[in-house]
């Protein structure tokens, strides 16, 4: 066998293999992996959406969303999560220009809107609770509390993420590693608002307007 | 292998000759009617399969690669023309049949009241249909026929040549109401109502039974279908008229237990309104019924006042089988409460709770830190002096 | 059987010594040989001193293609559990006539049918499917592993960790009584309030975590590792199926994923989804398992498609015909399979348009599927067809599965459904199209691809008298199936009162002798084949002249697949290499970069099982440490950024070597 040919380098044949190394580098993947997650969980919360849809009316002769929601406190708690958002978009600028203790900063501001956000829902949870209109009250709570409370369990988790890439940072700097797991976590916690600004029209606005 | 199938058939269908293919040769004439899709689909299908076989199995002989006078084309990938055949050939088959279900479907809609009695014979105008109340119970059928007063369990008669109406539901879980001689099934769903319309045309004993697995008892949830002369008719529905007995709402949860392979029992009368009771959740007295239930909801609920017209289950099909949600609160029904000024009076019953009752708006200075469990009223005996049953 | 009143105790939760059957003699019986075999096996392991070869080379692996294979062994391993609940079935259907109750109680065989179902579907068509799309696709687009080789390892060690739970249940508790789809109102907490239900539950999710991720996961491959040149055009038809069934996977099991989760608090909570009280709606739960439902089957299906494809075309020495509406008919079957789930309930009363609207989508799903029929049957023609064992299962296959596809559609005429939904012919039908079709596509797969994993062939001879076995036991087994639904016979039936139907039965359980037969024969022929494996070597990593890149690397291939990555020109990029002068490179070699093993993976489905059995147990605390190990785990795997290595560029070029003289040795 002739190995000194290469057939690389034979103009004529055509190109069989690479003979440097093919660059996959490591991650290369990972954003599209992490979209494909996303939209998958984006189908359970459209399950739950659909589900609160159907059974929505639903209140077995108990209090409606008007008997129970409290506008102006939901308002203030979407407040909470849309500047968590913004408050995170300042952590990618100040990481990109790759300022750690900034970006530190802007990431436990973000933290701290996001743990305002899960308080304020936990208090309405239990007002709620606490006056008798448990999930367990009628289908319209079962399908209102597993739909709102998935999104809080979403926050929740992201928020552990948030501390577990805060210590990342601290302990390594902003390497590429670090960057493209707040680069998934940023799309995580915008994609966690986007489904919340579905909650509060579906659910509490036009809920008030039933 | 061809062979060695078609060996494998001979003695099959030697005892086909000897079964009954009531599916292919019912005595109804909506069965009859779906028996004709059947046969019709087939035939249709039947035009594109029977080529395909003997085409992988002249192909797979012809072109063996033992056989080396067979052409051989390795690079022969593509054919517009042919492949404009492979898929224009189903497709065309699939829009007569697409048509075909289109048509059938409509004409045999369960729902549909009949026109015809069998082909050529049109419903007489003045005929009105045999009204049949059919009821899924743990695990046997119970059936009540509201013009004639009486009710039976497990089993069923129609006169021949009438055109029956079937309302359909379920006391628990889901079931299959199908006699195959008579017309295809549909489901028996707890809650819910369906319908069915069908007519038999041949005087004789036939099988009916569930065709959805409903626990345990299943296989024995099966009943006798007659069909009958109309005066053999008058003579079953007086039978069960000396049978005695009235089927009320007590002796109604008495019979809704579960029970397995329940021997025919017949009712010479039936509380009116029974089965709308059992459609609607409420023939326990005191349980609000699902269609007053919908009614309020439709109105936006009882507020915050109805929050707490429940009561715990102390005899109903969800404590009979068991079962209590780990985190849940006790298994509870809603009382029969019609309007807001009745939960307020029903709550005005509740003795005074140590804890004050906070229905303010959720912001506030001074709230009492919530609990985690949910309150409950705690005597019930008021509440229970005060539930009224429902449809009184 | 426990009721509401079931003792409760802070350490052990509802499980008690009576959780456990004793009571039962078949379920002792299988105790004993399960344990004895376990015990033997286990000692072997330890005797041989093979543990910590295993855990290193296995466990812990994350290479592609040891993943595939234990993938496949856990899926055959519950196809034995699978049919031993088919035999009992067939044995007590075969007996319970002329007042005889047969030897199983209801409380028995309404465990078996369900597990029966249960374990068929996600315990080995799934791991078999998953297992060679790991195996294979990473080889025929070129590349060295998968996009996310830790999630790879750990997927499947989740789908391990739902198997194990469903075989615990064999010896603790009990399995569901619901059937395979758990319909509520008979699954929520009022019905069935034994630790059946849970047991499916739990199973199902902590597997369903692993399959939609090993879904993500093979998405991203397939979009993003493919080697220069292999535009999507140009991708293998399997590798095509691949991508579509993943697709399915990611847009479908979330939804699966959320009714159970549902159900869940349904019967942990006491919340109102699906009971028939307090405005809840069953008819949700049935739309929305369907709606995950019927994408699964083509999830099943496509796949062993893609596999049939693979072997017409190799093993009739030729080009297959018609590629791009084959891509496209997957590509419409994909889409389609969304738009079909009603006609699993027309029967529910819906009106009459949406029955037949769904009648009618359910019909144009077999345009595409008759198309594809029609170029394999186009790529036969004017080929040189060899008889292997896969073309022998691709042939049974085309002439099984249009029966199959024929009865499918007839079922489609929603009037014609009114007489045959829930009978057994609706049981042959869908056995005749998942045993005709996947099963047959996972037997060519497995004999196809199998001297490429092991560098041995499987013994022809055996393998022949499997592949009768089964096609002849498969007819007698399911052809009385269809003629008893044709007598109005129903599914899940355990006594029965017409005699008449006893002797169709009999045929039925002698079927289900002969398929036991073929298992028998497949299971030995992969014994014997390892015995006699140095007769059946391969050494030329291309023993069928293959068509697709897999064939281009030895067998079995080395850790890195391919020491340079292929640049492909055409479809059968294998056979174009050969074709134009393809020189294999024998010098030049580099250090090349790969993911490092990791114990993460199976820590983490550890601490899942263990979560799992505490939740069906009522176990809280061990529930909530299993849950904190879980995160523990998962944020410690994060602080670990070495996970890749590279292997020395001497290995490469001794592992090379190494085939060139076996290439050598052939051509000798």
């Amino acid at each position: 066998m002739a190995s000194s040919i290469s057939t690389a380098q034979n103009a004529e044949a055509p190109v069989f293999y690479l003979r440097d190394e093919h660059p996959h580098p490591e991650g290369h993947s990972t954003p599209l992996g992490f979209w494909i997650y996303l939209m998958s969980d984006c189908l359970i919360f459209a399950i739950l959406f659909a589900i609160y849809g159907v059974v929505g009316g639903n209140y077995a002769a108990g209090p409606g969303p008007k008997d129970l929601f409290d506008l102006p406190l939901v308002a203030l708690n979407t407040a909470m999560l849309l500047f968590s958002s913004i408050t995170y978009g300042f952590a990618m600028l100040t990481m990109a220009k790759g300022r750690v203790a900034a970006t530190q900063a802007w990431l436990a501001v973000t933290a701290l809107f996001g743990l305002a956000f899960l308080s304020i829902e936990l208090y309405e949870f239990r007002h709620l609770i606490h006056e008798g209109a448990t999930p367990q009250r009628s289908a319209f709570l079962s399908a209102f509390f597993t739909l709102v409370g998935t999104h809080g369990l979403h926050v929740t988790f992201g928020t552990i993420w948030l501390f577990t890439l805060m210590a990342q940072v601290a302990k390594h700097g902003l390497i590429e590693a670090n960057r493209r797991r707040l680069m998934c976590l940023s799309m995580f916690w915008h994609f966690l608002d986007v489904i919340w600004i579905g909650v509060f029209t579906f659910v509490y606005l036009m809920g008030m307007l039933r | 292998m061809n062979r060695l199938r078609l060996a494998a058939l001979i003695p099959m269908l030697a005892l086909l000759g000897g079964c009954n293919l009531v599916v292919m040769s019912p005595a109804g004439d909506v069965a009859a009617q779906q028996r004709d899709l059947v046969v019709i689909s087939t035939v249709l299908m039947l035009i594109i399969i029977v080529p395909v076989m003997a085409l992988t199995v002249f192909f797979a002989w012809r072109y063996r690669a033992s056989n080396k006078q067979a052409t051989y084309e390795p690079d022969w990938d593509h054919s517009t023309g042919l492949e404009l055949i492979i898929w224009a050939a189903p497709l065309l088959i699939i829009i007569c049949l697409g048509a075909l279900t289109w048509m059938g479907t409509h004409l045999l809609d369960p729902y549909r009241k009949l026109d015809r009695i069998a082909a050529g014979k049109p419903v007489p105008a003045a005929a009105r249909p045999l009204e049949v109340e059919v009821v899924a119970l743990d695990w046997k059928w119970l059936f009540i026929y509201p013009e004639q007063g009486i009710a039976t369990v497990n089993e069923l008669a129609a006169p021949v040549d009438r055109p029956i109406h079937f309302r359909i539901t379920s006391s628990s879980v889901m079931n299959s109401f199908y006699i195959p001689a008579l017309a295809g099934q549909i489901y028996a769903m707890p809650a819910m109502q369906t319908r069915l319309h069908a007519v038999i045309n041949k005087a004789g004993r036939y099988q009916g039974f569930s065709a959805n697995y409903s626990g345990a008892g299943f296989s024995g949830m099966r009943f006798g279908f007659f069909g009958l002369s109309e005066g053999d008719f008058e003579g079953w529905v007086a039978k069960a008229k000396d049978a005695g007995g009235t089927l009320d709402r007590a002796a109604y949860l008495e019979l809704e237990r579960p029970s397995e392979n329940v021997a025919v029992k017949r009712f010479a009368a039936t509380e009116p309104k029974l089965f709308d009771a059992i459609r609607n959740l409420c023939v326990q007295p005191g349980k609000m019924c699902m269609s007053e239930m919908m009614a309020l909801d439709a109105k936006g609920g009882l507020g915050l006042a109805g929050i707490h017209t429940t009561l715990p289950l102390a005899y109903d099909k969800y404590t009979r089988r068991g079962g209590e949600a780990p985190f849940g609160a006790q298994p509870a029904y809603v009382a029969s409460i019609c309007s807001i000024e009745e939960a307020r009076a029903m709550m005005a019953q509740v003795p005074a709770d140590t804890t004050p009752r906070d229905l303010t708006p959720m912001r506030g200075l001074g709230l009492p830190l919530p609990a985690l469990t949910p309150r409950r009223p705690q005597s019930f005996s008021e509440l229970l002096s005060l539930a009224r049953p429902s449809n009184s | 059987m426990t009721d509401a009143s079931a003792p409760h105790s802070m350490l052990f939760g509802r499980l008690t010594l009576e959780s456990i059957p004793i009571h039962e003699p078949i379920l002792i019986a299988t105790f004993a040989v399960v344990a004895l075999g376990g015990i033997a096996v286990v000692g072997a392991l330890t005797y041989f001193k093979l543990w910590g070869y295993l855990w290193r080379e296995w466990f812990t692996s994350v290479d592609h293609k040891k993943i595939g294979i234990m993938y496949m062994v856990l899926g055959l391993i519950m196809l034995l559990r699978g049919f031993a609940d088919a035999v009992m079935m067939r044995i007590q259907q075969a007996m319970a006539f002329n007042g005889s109750e047969g030897y199983l109680t209801a409380h028995h065989y309404d465990q078996i049918f369900t597990a029966h179902g249960v374990i068929m579907i996600f315990f080995v068509a799934m791991p078999l499917v998953t297992g060679l799309m790991n195996y294979v696709v990473p080889l025929q687009i070129g590349a060295r592993d998968v996009s996310f080789p830790f999630l790879n390892n750990f997927s499947f060690w989740m789908t391990t960790a739902g198997a194990v739970l469903v075989m615990m249940s064999l010896f603790i508790g009990e399995f569901a009584r619901t059937g395979w789809l758990a319909y509520p109102p008979l699954s929520g907490i009022a019905y069935s309030p034994d630790p059946g239900v849970d047991y499916y539950i739990w199973a199902l999710q902590v597997a369903g975590v692993g399959t939609t991720l090993s879904g993500i996961n093979l998405v991203c491959t397939i979009i993003k590792m493919r080697c220069p040149g292999m535009t999507l055009m140009k991708m293998p038809v399997f590798t095509w199926t691949s991508l579509c069934t993943n697709i399915l996977i990611v847009a479908t099991f979330p939804v699966l994923t959320a009714v159970l989760a549902l159900l869940t608090l349904d019967r942990y909570v006491g919340t109102n989804f699906f009971t028939n009280d307090f405005g809840g709606n069953p008819m949700m739960y049935v739309n929305l398992i369907w709606i995950w439902g019927h994408p699964e089957v083509y999830i099943l299906i496509l796949p062993a498609f893609g596999i049939f494809s693979e072997v017409t075309s190799t093993f009739s020495g030729k080009r297959l015909f018609g590629y791009t509406s084959m891509v496209y008919a997957t590509v419409v079957i994909t889409i389609l399979s969304y738009l079909v789930w009603l006609h699993h309930f027309f029967t529910m009363g819906s009106g009459a348009s949406v029955n037949s609207f769904f009648g009618i989508t359910t019909m144009i799903i077999s345009i595409p599927t008759g198309a594809k029929i029609f170029n394999w049957l186009f790529t036969m023609y004017r080929g040189r067809i060899r008889f292997e064992a896969p073309m022998m299962w691709t042939v049974a296959f085309m002439l099984t599965f249009v029966i199959g596809g024929m009865t499918g559609v007839l079922l489609a005429v929603p009037p014609a459904d009114f007489v045959l939904h829930n009978s057994l012919f609706l049981i042959a039908h869908f056995h005749n199209v998942i045993i005709g079709g996947v099963l047959y596509g996972l037997f060519a797969g497995m004999i196809y691809w199998f001297p490429k994993a092991f560098g041995f062939r499987l013994h022809p001879l055996l393998g022949k008298f499997s592949f009768w076995f089964w096609v002849v036991g498969f007819w007698f087994a399911f052809m009385p199936l269809y003629i008893l639904g044709l007598m109005g016979v129903t599914r899940r039936m355990r006594v029965f009162d017409d005699p008449s139907l006893q002797i169709w039965f009999v045929i039925a359980g002698f079927g289900a002798f002969l398929i036991l037969l073929g298992i028998v024969c497949f299971l030995l022929q992969i014994a014997y084949s390892i015995w006699k494996r140095d007769e059946l070597r391969d050494v030329t990593g291309d023993p069928w002249n293959g068509r697709t890149l897999e064939w281009a690397t030895s067998s079995p291939p080395p850790d890195y697949n391919f020491a340079f990555t292929p640049v492909v020109h055409d479809n059968d990029a294998w056979t174009d290499m050969k074709k134009r002068g393809y020189v294999r490179p024998l010098d030049g070699f580099k250090p090349i970069h790969m993911p490092r093993n990791t114990a993460t993976g199976i820590v983490l489905a550890g601490f899942s099982m263990a979560m799992g059995f505490a939740l069906i147990w009522h176990i809280w605390w061990l529930a909530a440490a299993s849950f904190a190990a879980i995160l523990v785990t998962a944020i410690t795997h994060t602080f670990n950024y070495h996970r890749d290595f590279h292997i020395p560029a001497e290995e490469v070029v001794q592992a090379e070597d190494e085939r060139t003289r076996l290439l050598a040795g052939s051509r000798a």
